[in-house]
């Protein structure tokens, strides 16, 4: 099944076997392709005597750790089909990645993403508020990982303010306007988790003290990348949906898990509180002694596929998160596939995630 | 204005085009054409014929001509 045909199924509908299936076929396919387009690729296959005949299933793949891809400028196209190179979030000092991608995995990426976001919101645009500057999207070949995040939710806004100048200060005035215009209309806001609480939510706080006052009580929050700085502050889940729902009436809050180097592919959190994975990725939670897979709720390091690469070979990727898979099939939102929970980075690990490498700044 | 000026016109504005270079302009062609420009497009595209265009459309509109097809078949736009 080539990728278009995969797009075309439902992003929750397939159970355990199906979705194996497919996936192993459509991993393998990517895979033998990065192997016979990227050098060092098949360097490091041929090091780990790799044999496709031993991959029977998704977790038989071999995997590249995620920071591999700061060491090295890993492609499989030529430099010339590159038309959007991303980069990781990094902490000033940091290296950061880089991935390349050329028309059709950059297309690809936008699909995915629109048809997982879909299954949460509806298909239908919304006016939407982006918790952020605008200068985060301002150099158009080089894109932060922020940036590419903004870029990629902004297909669901009809309208579009950004709430903070590039001082990161909150436009209050700009918003009431907003707010009044779309007054009866469902808002999307999205936003990185640190932000929408640094720069949104304690702002909204302040203002409620001084009689100013913002109804979101019709708003949807998309927010991701990284809660380090909230749990450092003691900020948990349930108190971040609390307080915001305190301060503005807002009542639906998902957060998402992904990453640069597999955009598309997120991780959209239900209403019951699980991530899930849809069927154009998986995740597989791997002890860190020895790499073997976890059970359920057992923490371990997050591995991370996906369908979508082909101009880079990031399809099975080793990352530095720790979590736990909370079960498969069985969540009791109705969507089919693996859904997990993100405990954090692991020890030692570099800071990355576009909410935590801002949040550094606030030390 | 005829449609197809309003349809050029969001291109020339959203893109920095000339006229003469949007016959067989496709997606990520030229620089300013990037995914960036293409949400500027498809604003300039909305507010030139007070429109909103489905996900999927923004998705499929890949070329100059695919977006007039698009908009003649799903919005009752006549060229």
């Amino acid at each position: 099944m080539n990728f278009e045909e995969i797009l075309q199924i439902s992003p929750y509908s397939l159970e355990k076997e199906e979705k194996e299936k497919i996936l192993t076929d459509r991993l393998m396919e990517l895979t033998e392709h990065h192997r016979k387009n990227c050098l060092e690729y098949a360097r490091i296959l041929e090091s780990i005597s790799y044999h496709k005949g031993n991959v029977k299933k998704c977790s038989d793949f071999p995997f590249l750790p995620v920071r591999l891809f700061k060491e090295l400028s890993l492609k499989s196209v030529l430099p010339e089909e590159v038309v959007k190179t991303m980069t990781s979030s990094g902490t000033s000092g940091q290296a950061v990645s880089k991935i390349y991608l050329d028309r059709t995995t950059s297309s690809n990426q936008q699909k995915t993403m629109v048809k997982i976001v879909s299954d949460f919101t509806g298909s239908s645009r919304m006016p939407m508020i982006i918790v952020d500057c605008p200068s985060v999207v301002k150099n158009r070949t080089m894109f932060s990982a922020r940036g590419a995040g903004i870029l990629g939710f902004s297909i669901f806004g009809s309208r579009k303010i950004y709430a903070l100048d590039d001082d990161m200060k909150l436009d209050v005035k700009g918003l009431m306007e907003f707010l009044e215009k779309y007054k009866d209309q469902r808002i999307l806001l999205f936003g990185f988790t640190f932000m929408v609480w640094q720069h949104f939510y304690k702002e909204l706080f302040r203002l409620r003290k001084e009689g100013i006052a913002f109804d979101l009580s019709n708003g949807v929050l998309i927010h991701g990348g990284g809660w380090k700085k909230l749990i450092s502050e003691a900020v948990s889940q349930e108190e971040f949906h609390t307080r915001l729902k305190e301060v503005c009436g807002l009542n639906y809050i998902h957060d998402y898990y992904g990453m640069v180097e597999q955009t598309g592919c997120i991780s959209m959190q239900c209403e019951y509180g699980h991530l899930h994975a849809s069927i154009f990725s998986d995740i597989i939670i791997r002890k860190p002694e020895d790499f073997s897979e976890c059970g359920i709720g057992e923490r371990g390091i997050i591995q991370v596929l996906s369908t979508i690469p082909e101009s880079y070979p990031g399809h099975s990727l080793l990352t530095e998160d720790e979590g736990a898979l909370l079960g498969e099939d069985d969540c009791p939102c109705g969507r089919k596939g693996k859904y997990f929970k993100v405990m954090g980075r692991l020890k030692n690990a570099e800071i990355r995630g576009c909410s935590d490498t801002y949040a550094e700044k606030f030390k | 204005m005829s449609n197809l000026e309003k349809y050029d016109g969001a291109f020339i504005e959203a893109l920095e085009v000339e006229k003469e270079q949007l016959e067989g302009l496709e997606y990520q062609q030229i620089p300013s054409w990037d995914s960036v420009g293409h949400m500027e497009l498809v604003a300039a595209i909305e507010d030139a014929f007070d429109i909103m265009m489905d996900t999927d459309d923004i998705i499929d509109f890949s070329s100059y001509e695919k977006g007039k097809e698009i908009l003649a078949q799903n919005y009752n736009i006549e060229f």
